[in-house]
């Protein structure tokens, strides 16, 4: 007990000092898994609503993958787009193992799938006779699907949060693909791993308290923007 | 005669390996009210689609004012903002009834004081202004079918689509809408085609009417022509005739037709030569039943034949009383007189009907 304790004392201290060193960290994480986020909405979600409002052969094969993507391990994540940047690999050119570019790129695949497949199901919650009214009142192509978006954006914006949540609490790919270099490609989930191997407590407490506080802010953000205007 | 607003010719839907739509030639004409009825699934939905160009048919054209067009691409889109569609389900948007009611508006790109403006008269018509802040989730079924109408009629559509608009609200609230929307569509006079499988609303909303069933056209007329002299057998027991014989023309004077129906004869005025098969129809309420032995009523009517009660089922203020006379017969009386009489089955009564009653059918 008195150990957590201590920690926990230490982390308001560190934090409260605003050190450097774990603010460097945090904002780091921030751009990494932010980024990375809104990469895989910019993917995500044309791909989804594409998936969800159109019928083509072998679309059920595409959505079933899609759907295993969604638990896919950050470790074969980790794994594949290593093998991938590694300097004898296919990409091995761009050099961009050990980069924070590396771990956009990890975090992305991680997300995409999250982010695509809960749009799907966003867009597939929808009366599917909505969209032939949207039509009939004289909606174009690109009115009706901006229309049937705002529609689904309660079941979107937890697309969002899902999205974000999955890769700013993965730690494994980040590892193996960032190699956890201070200053360079620590983030605040390897740096916690690190801390605590090392038995760093306090430190570790510190890094877990603002990595919870950042996806409280980010989520507590996005609920209200998804609960705005929907008093009961 | 003008052009008509739209026109389909040769149309055919087929989905999968099912034709579900196949009408040679139809018109909608500036102005008027055009019921298209039939029972679910006869493929009338699909032809208000096909219509409204907001489905593609696998063969035929649709044309708008004399020239063809296609639900596809820009001309489509420029086509289809001319007309505003209101389904059975009012498929609101999860926002208020003001933004709801605007929607048309802003997909067209009106300016805002237009697009008030507009939102404002129709909540007013439609007797919802009060709702105006409301949001759409919150409302009840008639509630949210106004919205649905008032958005549709804010476009000032030159042609209103309008898909059983009726079908999901109760009674009484269907019976204050209709009359609602008979008084709207006076005010408007825009073209509309109604689609409806309820003959009721048909009779009292339309100009026009179109019967099909299994995706054909049967017929085409005025409300007075389709329900009094419909054209087939299909068309009839649709219209509510209940009473439809097998006979034969046995004689003919001047017009005044003698049938013979299962060993009894019925006198009909019409059109058909002596010995030609003909079906006999009757509506329900034209029959008109009284005890055998009593006097009075309908002397002047031609057709009186002895009959048997075989069964009796209490509809909302009248009983349907099925009758055996000879041919089986069914009418339709009032809850008084059926009391007054006492009929059960077995009562012995006498069923009177005028010549003028009678449509036939050819065969």
């Amino acid at each position: 007990m008195e150990l957590i304790w201590q920690g926990v004392v230490e982390a308001i201290r560190l934090l409260l000092t605003g050190d450097p060193g774990v603010l460097a960290i945090t904002w780091l994480s921030i751009q990494v898994s932010g980024g990375a986020t809104l990469l895989s909405l910019l993917a995500g979600i044309p791909a989804g609503v594409a998936l969800a409002l159109t019928r083509f052969p072998s679309r059920g094969l595409l959505i079933a993958l899609v759907n295993t993507g969604m638990g896919l391990p950050p470790v074969v994540v980790g794994l594949f787009v290593s093998i991938f940047l590694w300097r004898s690999g296919p990409l091995g050119l761009w050099e961009l193992l050990y980069t924070p570019t590396a771990i956009v790129i990890a975090q992305f695949v991680i997300a995409v799938p999250i982010v695509t497949g809960l749009t799907i199901a966003a867009m597939q919650q929808l009366n599917p006779r909505l969209r032939l009214q949207l039509l009939a009142l004289g909606a174009s192509r690109w009115q009706m699907l901006w229309l049937l978006m705002r529609e689904a954006r309660l079941p979107l914006l937890a697309a969002v949060m899902a999205g974000f949540g999955g890769v700013i609490s993965e730690v494994g790919a980040s590892m193996m693909v960032g190699g956890n270099l201070l200053g360079q490609t620590r983030v605040l989930t390897t740096a916690t791993v690190l801390e605590t191997g090392k038995g760093n407590f306090d430190v570790a407490i510190a890094l877990s308290l603002i990595l919870l506080a950042l996806v409280f802010g980010v989520n507590y953000l996005l609920t209200w923007v998804q609960q705005r205007g929907r008093a009961a | 005669m003008s052009i008509p607003v739209l026109e389909g010719r040769d149309l055919r839907v087929v989905y999968g390996r099912q034709e579900v739509l196949n009408v040679p030639q139809v018109d909608v004409r500036e102005g008027e009210v055009l019921a298209i009825i039939g029972s679910n699934g006869a493929g009338k939905s699909t032809l208000l689609r096909v219509l409204g160009l907001l489905e593609a048919t696998t063969a035929g054209t649709v044309l708008y004012r004399g020239h063809p067009v296609s639900p596809s691409g820009r001309q489509g889109l420029t086509i289809r903002r001319r007309f505003a569609s209101v389904f059975q389900e009012p498929l609101l948007c999860d926002t208020t009834v003001r933004v709801n009611a605007a929607l048309g508006l802003r997909l067209r790109g009106r300016p805002t004081t237009e697009v008030d403006a507009g939102v404002r008269l129709w909540l007013d018509r439609l007797r919802i202004a009060h709702l105006a802040d409301r949001r759409a989730h919150t409302l009840s079924g008639g509630e949210a079918q106004r919205t649905s109408l008032a958005r549709a009629f804010a476009i000032e559509p030159e042609v209103l689509l309008l898909d059983e608009p009726f079908a999901a609200l109760d009674p009484p609230t269907r019976a204050e809408f209709l009359s609602l929307l008979q008084d709207l569509l006076r005010q408007a006079g825009c073209t509309t085609i109604f689609v409806t499988h309820d003959r009721e609303e048909a009779l009292q909303l339309a100009d026009r009417i179109v019967v099909i069933i299994d995706g054909r056209v049967r017929q085409v007329g005025r409300p007075a022509e389709v329900f009094g002299r419909p054209a087939t057998e299909e068309v009839a027991r649709f219209v509510g005739v209940e009473t439809i014989l097998d006979g034969q023309v046995a004689d003919d004077h001047d017009g005044l037709l003698s049938v013979a129906v299962n060993g009894t004869k019925i006198e009909a005025l019409g059109k058909a030569r002596v010995g030609e098969h003909v079906l006999v129809c009757l509506r329900p309420e034209d029959l008109v039943i009284r005890l055998r032995g009593d006097r009075g009523a309908q002397e002047s009517a031609r057709n009186r034949l002895d009959g048997v009660v075989q069964d009796a089922t209490r509809l909302e203020a009248q009983y349907r009383v099925q009758i055996a006379c000879g041919p089986q017969m069914v009418a339709l009386v009032t809850k008084q007189s059926f009391e007054e009489m006492g009929l059960t089955p077995g009562t012995r009564v006498v069923v009177t009907f005028k010549a003028s009653a009678v449509h036939l059918i050819r065969r």
